[in-house]
């Protein structure tokens, strides 16, 4: 390769064959962006956490969205999975409240109660 | 791009090779095409994971569940439980983990969750026969970063690193290549030291066999700064398989033009060649290395001229070790400060250990400077088996210095070591437990410098046989109080006029322990016992 611009475009490619290993051990955030959840604000709740993820530097925490869980009456709903750990179901989301949780459970593993709506007997794989 | 669902990432380390990887591998291989699912799952050989002791290490991704201890049969029933039914083999996890409620993921064990990786990010991660693997982890992009920063600009942020040599001496590197850089002469060299012969170290190896292309990427960026346009590796003859990485890494880089002419766009050329030692301690001293490298006797040289003047062939040469190098990256993509933050002030970073010895989890960590043994020991190590107790560590290979439980808090740091009497070494951390005797100790060690004297010197040829002579004495508790006085005397003698550094550290040993374990010196020559037991005492002869 000539420059450092092909360096960076086969960076883009390999990494897909290595993604795999290296979300594993990460945290995962699931926003629930259905009609319903969009309609509640999830768009906001969404880039709330990208932007508090970005500050805080958390580039290890995979953010993904989701369709309705049918629980459209709580939305915006946002799913936490810790490695190892059940998984916990916010309701009721907001712009705030999502920096909040990032703060207290993604960094600091402190589940925020009053904005639980389930949580999950099974372990997040 | 192919998709698999799942990796399946057996270790080839040197340890978990010897204890069968391979044959594990093939078994995976084989049971994985056997259920059809070959399309579905991908098994990739790669570098040390660091658990050596519970070796074979197998993970499974994308759960990052770590197997310990895998044999082919094993492999096969995590085929067909783990892979083709999701079933995590419980019985291969980490002792202790079995019990645990659900199943952690490498990263979360005690044993890695402490670490700080920076060397090792992509030992256990990546294949290491694969650039693109490398390269996807931003490998050579600060190459190609540093290429457009220029020479200057590299040195300074390797200085305001606070980097420091791994191989022992702790040399600032950036201070090292400023040197190099500005001693007159067209022609310069740089060559990294892999001849690792420390015994108990075996850190550079596995650098080099999980992440050949970062100390490949390392060099590119020192030659640049020190305007070398060759560069070598001088490896241990011993290291069969870091060979074989290296030279196919080197091949791939070529390939990309990663080496060779003109890299990257830029006007830099550089390319590296190997040199393979023939397993002599001594040229592990750069200097010897040196005539090594030139097909002379390896003995090492006069200094000064250091090599940054005067070295390969005359021209000014920079020497620096494989860790040292591996950290080089990391430093100009993430820049001085975020370096400067990790470990203690005066001598940042992580450090890369061999943990040997009476250890339960005996392999390769990577910790910040500073942390203290006791935490390598019992949070990392996970102590001492065999209902034992803790004796001393040795720190930093035979030349290091031998600590006892008092100094278990020390700070494993270059400095603080010093300051304790001790050194940091290359990274070796050998625990022994209480069945051991000190002295027994150090006549192995004293006779592992006798033989390994270049004999070029008196002080080291004469002293270390002198010293080994005295300390059998001793063991064979013949000793009297006038051979504790002609010890020192002729340990002073050895460090002051020793050419380098085999005869300066030769007498550290005993020194060391002469000084925290003055009672076994006293039971050996006063009573006449060997308290553990060990020694082949005259009254029991008798």
């Amino acid at each position: 390769m000539k420059s450092l611009d092909e360096l960076r475009q086969l960076r883009e490619k390999a990494q897909e064959t290595i993604r795999l290993r290296e979300q594993a051990g990460g945290i995962r955030i699931i926003v629930g962006m259905g009609t319903c959840g969009i309609a509640a604000g999830a768009r906001e709740v969404m880039l709330a956490i990208v932007d508090e993820l970005q500050k805080k530097n958390l580039d290890d925490v995979i953010v993904t969205q989701t369709g309705c869980a049918g629980l459209c009456e709580k939305e915006p709903l946002v799913e936490v999975l810790r490695p190892g750990e059940p998984k916990i179901t916010y309701g009721y989301m907001t712009a705030d409240k999502a920096r909040a949780m990032i703060t207290s459970h993604v960094v600091n593993g402190q589940i925020i109660g009053e904005y639980v709506v389930a949580k999950e007997d099974d372990v997040a794989e | 791009m192919e998709f698999f669902r799942s990796h399946v990432l057996v270790c080839s380390g040197a340890n978990c090779s010897l204890k069968g990887s391979r044959g594990v591998r093939t078994a995976f291989v084989e049971e994985i095409n056997a259920q059809g699912l070959d399309k579905e799952i991908k098994v990739i050989e790669t570098g040390c994971f660091g658990l050596c002791e519970e070796g074979p290490v197998v993970v499974v991704y994308p759960e990052a569940v770590h197997y310990c201890r895998v044999d082919p049969q094993d492999a096969k029933e995590i085929v067909r439980e783990h892979l083709a039914k999701g079933r995590v083999v419980k019985r291969l996890l980490f002792k202790g983990d079995m019990e645990l409620p659900g199943v952690q993921t490498w990263q979360q064990m005690d044993f890695y969750s402490r670490q700080k990786r920076v060397v090792l990010r992509n030992c256990g991660l990546i294949d290491p026969d694969n650039i693109d693997e490398y390269i996807a982890r931003n490998g050579y992009e600060a190459l190609g970063k540093a290429l457009s920063a220029g020479p200057d600009k590299v040195i300074e942020v390797v200085k305001k690193s606070g980097l420091r040599g791994r191989g022992g001496a702790g040399f600032p590197t950036g201070l090292k290549w400023d040197f190099t850089s500005q001693a007159p002469g067209e022609q310069k060299y740089l060559v990294c030291n892999a001849d690792e012969g420390e015994p108990g170290t075996f850190k550079d190896r596995l650098i080099l066999e999980g992440d050949p292309h970062s100390v490949i990427e390392g060099m590119a960026i020192a030659a640049f700064a020190i305007g070398a346009s060759q560069g070598y590796i001088y490896f241990r003859g011993e290291y069969r398989l870091s060979i074989d990485r290296l030279r196919n890494a080197i091949e791939q880089a070529r390939e990309y033009g990663l080496l060779g002419k003109g890299i990257l766009g830029s006007g830099f050329d550089f390319d590296i060649d190997i040199r393979v030692g023939a397993g002599a301690y001594v040229c592990g001293e750069e200097t010897a290395l040196l005539n090594s490298m030139e097909g002379k006797r390896g003995e090492p040289r006069y200094k000064p001229p250091y090599p940054a003047s005067v070295g390969l062939w005359g021209k000014p040469t920079c020497v620096n070790n494989v860790e040292t190098l591996a950290n080089i990256a990391p430093i100009i993509l993430e820049g001085a400060e975020w370096y400067v933050n990790i470990g203690p002030k005066g001598c940042p970073g992580t450090k890369v250990f061999t943990l040997t010895g009476n250890i339960n989890n005996a392999g390769l960590i990577e910790v910040p400077m500073g942390i203290t043994l006791r935490e390598i020991i019992y949070d990392i190590g996970g102590g001492i088996p065999n209902g034992r107790s803790f004796k001393m560590a040795q720190t930093g290979g035979t030349s290091g210095g031998c600590l006892p439980e008092a100094l278990l808090d020390v700070p494993m740091d270059i400095d603080s070591l010093e300051a304790a009497g001790s050194a940091l070494g290359s990274g070796a951390l050998m625990i022994m437990d209480d069945t051991h005797c000190i002295i027994d100790v150090v006549r192995c060690l004293l006779q592992f410098f006798c033989h390994e004297s270049c004999g070029q010197c008196t002080p080291c040829r004469e002293g270390t046989r002198r010293l080994y002579e005295l300390i059998d004495k001793i063991a064979r508790m013949e000793a009297v109080e006038e051979d504790v006085s002609l010890i020192k005397r002729l340990a002073r003698t050895m460090e002051d006029a020793s050419l380098c550094g085999l005869g300066q550290t030769a007498p550290f040993p005993i020194l060391t322990t002469m000084r925290f374990f003055p009672e076994e010196y006293k039971a050996h020559i006063e009573e006449g016992i060997c308290p553990a037991g060990v020694c082949n005492a005259r009254s029991h002869i008798a």
